[in-house]
């Protein structure tokens, strides 16, 4: 591993070697809770990269001068202060969006990736590898609760952000866009993945 | 001594971090702050105010003022008919069960009565007190005039509870209130403008 550490390796290894929620099984709260439409799966995916990249950006650049033992304490206030950033921009640019997410933007703070992330990799390695690091989860992050989201869209309601995408006289699965058809969608995902990263 | 250096360090570091993360949160609130309370006009108050005086003939958004009642400032949206001036609303909040409540209430200036209220913000348990949105209670306020009594009947008032959400319909009692209270400055300020 030591040896592969480069940009590419870092930044790729979020699409698959470490894809989460499905190989790291991480941050799985807003991956049942908010991906009902794929527009909101994408807009939670974006918010958490953003918190992501620049939360590991700063924990990189300052890491050495945090005593080991209040790190967990500055890395928490790092991210949520980039959390409550990313809470207000998107109420100022992106209204209806956030309505929708509502209490999920703030619970960012606690989603275990990010501070997984700053403790497993930014509190270890260089600024510009843990940027690419943020970037690279984040957007994998961002593809997964894509891939969900769509799924129980369409199922669960005949549409694909918002336009009508199924034939007509399709009945929609409404259970597949509450709780139960959330993890009933992971649990069939996972185990695809699963099966072929097993391969 | 080291011990104690190790301590000073990592209060001094913690302090450092905060101080900075709440300079930055504070510049960006200053930052997003108008941007913020634009959207909330637009995607809440505005379709709010719509409901409440949907008679009006205006654009009720364009004719919206600032008005100082006892040094605090009200925005009051106008509705005219045939460019008469016939309503008036403004927003007010009173304490639900979970937070408070904020209510656009539209007064009828010609006949002194509640044109009608729309629910702005709330924190109410969903399907008990959320409840207080829907038209089904809202309507209840209609055409009520100013003189009524905004409590609840169990508190001596007027007003039908909705059955399992009496605080909640507390609230919104609470916040029409307030604004009765305010109506008769804020009637005179449009009228004469």
């Amino acid at each position: 591993m030591a040896t592969s550490k480069t940009l590419t390796h870092e930044f790729f290894k979020g699409f698959w070697e470490v894809l989460p929620p499905f190989r790291l099984v991480l941050g799985l709260c807003p991956t049942l809770a908010v991906t009902t439409m794929a527009e909101n799966g994408i807009g939670m995916g974006l918010a958490t990269t953003f918190v992501l990249v620049f939360s590991n950006i700063i924990i990189a650049s300052i890491k050495s001068i945090i005593p080991k033992k209040v790190r967990i304490a500055s890395y928490i206030m790092v991210i949520a202060t980039f959390v409550v950033i990313v809470e207000l921009m998107m109420k100022a640019y992106f209204y209806s969006i956030s309505e929708k997410l509502g209490i999920f933007i703030p619970l960012i703070v606690v989603n275990c990736i990010i501070l997984g992330r700053a403790e497993a990799f930014a509190s270890k390695n260089p600024i510009y590898l843990s940027a690419a690091d943020g970037l690279g989860i984040g957007l994998g992050y961002t593809m997964s609760l894509f891939l969900i989201s769509s799924i129980r869209e369409i199922l669960g309601t005949g549409m694909f952000f918002g336009m009508s995408v199924m034939w007509d006289g399709f009945e929609p699965f409404s259970f597949m866009v509450k709780a139960p058809g959330a993890f009933i969608c992971l649990g069939i995902l996972l185990a695809t993945i699963n099966r072929i990263a097993n391969k | 001594m080291s011990m104690q250096k190790d301590y000073i360090k990592m209060v001094v570091v913690l302090t450092a971090i905060a101080t900075v993360c709440g300079f930055l949160l504070a510049a960006v609130k200053d930052f997003t702050a108008a941007r913020i309370e634009q959207q909330i006009l637009v995607n809440v108050k505005g379709p709010a105010v719509l409901r409440v005086l949907d008679t009006s003939t205006n654009d009720l958004f364009a004719d919206r003022r600032e008005i100082t009642v006892e040094d605090r400032k009200y925005v009051v949206f106008v509705g005219k008919k045939e460019d008469k001036i016939w309503a008036a609303a403004f927003e007010s909040s009173g304490g639900g069960f979970g937070g408070d409540i904020g209510v656009m209430v539209g007064f009828n200036l010609e006949t002194d009565q509640l044109a009608g209220i729309g629910i702005l913000t709330h924190q109410e348990t969903p399907g008990l007190g959320a409840r207080v949105t829907e038209t089904s209670f809202t309507d209840r306020f209609k055409g009520k005039p100013i003189t009524t009594v905004f409590k609840v009947k169990k508190d001596g008032g007027e007003i039908d509870a909705l059955s399992g959400a009496t605080n909640s319909s507390r609230g919104v009692c609470e916040a029409i209130d307030k604004t009765i209270k305010l109506y008769p400055a804020i009637k005179k300020q449009v009228l004469e403008n």
